[in-house]
């Protein structure tokens, strides 16, 4: 049979060659300048550019903003990602019940905002947090709370963008507990109503430890993401109001592209790698032993 | 004690679907607002109590952003791009996909792992050093300052080869007796039967090239080329107080994404269940 050695490597020759330039190569290289100190005179001339070593990671520790970003993020990330998890949890219990008789119908309108435009949505929500005309504080003055000014208010602009957040992305989450819940069999349910357990017995010891798996994953996934959320305090806040909304990415747009500081901004995005870096490895670690 | 347990039934049902009533009104309502406050005339949509309904039904904004804000052109920028990069992409990535599930060679197992593993690398990381590069190629505010670096995907690239594993062996060493070359083969007989995963991997690209905010607010700095989402936010710079201007603007952004999905949605579906689960 004729099969020559080569052959898969001209299949992959587009795609790796891709990747090398576009992606593994420029990871090198913003590590490589995370210790230089590249700015807008580097842009012109290479040669402007000084090796100074862990200069911007020192300077980042003592950068009042950066751990501003910082503490915003964490804030995103460790409020918003277990409520949007919550709600993508009951969302699909409700969904899978057998009780529930329009599925697919709901299944896809919790699931619209997943596949629509952030920046889009984030200009109507912008509109829907109006203080005067917004849909918000309307309703809520219609069961008689008195609303705030969402994204004008340091205390308030945050969980306004973790609000948005999860109405965007709940319905993704929704989905794969939704085939998590579809996978456990019956027959463990049969069982525990045999032993005489209630509608919440069942959930407890049942669906939630059969569920485990895939919360932990979406869980993973979801904390990654939010790590890096951008577009919202982008289009919403601009990082406003006295930076309560500005997070990583924001902070390391603004100091690379709008500042031209390439060095520092590197630096900055190889912080966010190591925090990805360390929940990946949370997971891999747990499912390794999940799986010993 | 019977028909008490059927009422207690009764009430669940009748909560369960309320509750589930108002969460996907909740849910909605943002996607009726902007509707309806498209439709407005100027200065409708700030008015308290808020409407949802315009008091008379108008294109005005929609014809100012077409004619005035030129539209139309950041429109053609985002779907060129966002087929480009599908179309490309798809041809690039079915490829490598196909030479990971169905040739042995030595690099196989650790590229393949090396590929996987560098997965977790935030997209940002490379954002630097990518736009120096298209800098000195000249590539900034150009088509291919996208598409050129959107060309292949390990996501991309992963999916492909698992779909592929499942296809037998035996389909293409027939093939291979019958004479066949490689390249005939991957073209005539993998791709027809690849076409699920790629109508997939196909939503999955121009949804997310379509969507995409920071490289192209990055990539195309001149107006004339830029994208729907970096149009829109720039847009919302010059315009805040006509929200009816901003919502006309926000449907024409995700009409064309949400039409895409609605027709193909199951294979979206089944995209997240192979992408998500199974690893």
């Amino acid at each position: 049979m004729r099969k020559r050695i080569y052959t898969p490597y001209l299949f992959l020759a587009p795609a790796l060659g891709t990747l090398l330039i576009f992606f593994f190569l420029p990871v090198a290289a913003a590590f490589l300048m995370s210790f230089t100190d590249f700015d807008i005179y580097s842009l012109g001339n290479l040669q402007r550019a000084r090796v100074i070593l862990f200069g911007n990671y020192s300077q980042l520790l003592s950068d009042p903003l950066f751990w501003k970003a910082l503490a915003n993020t964490f804030y995103f990330v460790i409020v918003g990602g277990p409520l949007t998890i919550i709600v993508a949890l009951l969302a699909a219990i409700g969904l899978n019940s057998r009780l529930f008789y329009f599925r697919n119908w709901f299944r896809l309108a919790f699931f619209m905002p997943v596949v629509t435009t952030l920046v889009a949505v984030a200009v109507v929500w912008r509109y829907l947090y109006h203080p005067r005309f917004g849909i918000i504080n309307y309703l809520l003055s219609q069961i008689g709370i008195q609303g705030v000014d969402w994204l004008g208010d340091p205390h308030w602009a945050m969980p306004a963008l973790i609000l948005l957040a999860i109405w965007k992305n709940f319905g993704y989450q929704m989905m794969i507990f939704l085939a998590g819940l579809q996978a456990i069999p019956d027959y463990l349910y049969e069982a525990a109503r045999i032993d005489g357990a209630g509608w919440w017995r069942q959930f407890f010891h049942v669906t939630i430890p059969q569920l485990a798996p895939t919360t932990f994953f979406v869980t993973i996934m979801t904390i990654i993401g939010y790590f890096q959320f951008f577009a919202e305090p982008y289009v919403m806040t601009q990082g406003g109001p006295l930076n309560a909304t500005l997070s990583i990415v924001l902070y390391l747009y603004q100091q690379g592209f709008r500042w031209w500081r390439m060095g520092y901004a590197s630096a900055i995005a190889f912080i966010l790698f190591i925090i990805v870096f360390f929940f990946a490895m949370i997971q891999l670690s747990l499912r390794k032993r999940g799986e010993a | 004690m019977k028909a008490n347990r059927s009422f207690r039934k009764y009430l669940a049902v009748v909560g369960l679907h309320l509750t589930m009533v108002i969460v996907s009104v909740i849910t909605l309502l943002p996607f009726l607002w902007m509707v309806g406050a498209s439709f407005m005339k100027n200065g409708e949509a700030s008015t308290f109590p808020p409407r949802f309904i315009p008091s008379q039904f108008t294109l005005d904004q929609y014809q100012f952003l077409f004619q005035r804000m030129h539209l139309g052109r950041f429109f053609l920028n985002s779907l060129i791009l966002a087929v480009a990069v599908t179309l490309v992409s798809l041809f690039v990535n079915s490829l490598a996909g196909y030479a990971f599930a169905k040739f042995s060679f030595r690099a196989k197992r650790p590229l393949f792992v090396f590929l996987l593993s560098s997965m977790i690398i935030p997209g940002q990381v490379t954002m630097l050093p990518v736009f120096l590069l298209l800098n000195k190629l000249g590539l900034l505010n150009t088509y291919f300052g996208i598409i050129i670096p959107g060309m292949a995907s390990i996501f991309g690239i992963f999916l492909i080869r698992q779909y592929l594993q499942s296809v037998p062996d035996s389909l293409i060493e027939a093939a291979r007796i019958d004479g066949a070359k490689d390249f005939a083969i991957y073209w005539r007989i993998i791709l027809p039967l690849a076409k699920p995963v790629l109508v997939t991997l196909a939503l999955f690209t121009f949804m997310g090239t379509w969507n995409d905010f920071l490289w192209p607010l990055i990539v195309m700095t001149k107006e004339e080329m830029y994208t729907l989402p970096v149009a829109l936010a720039n847009l919302l710079g010059e315009h805040t107080p006509d929200p009816e201007l901003m919502m006309a603007g926000s449907v024409i952004t995700i009409l064309p994404v949400l039409i895409v999905f609605m027709a193909l949605q199951k294979y979206y579906i089944q995209g997240i269940m192979l992408g998500g689960v199974k690893e």
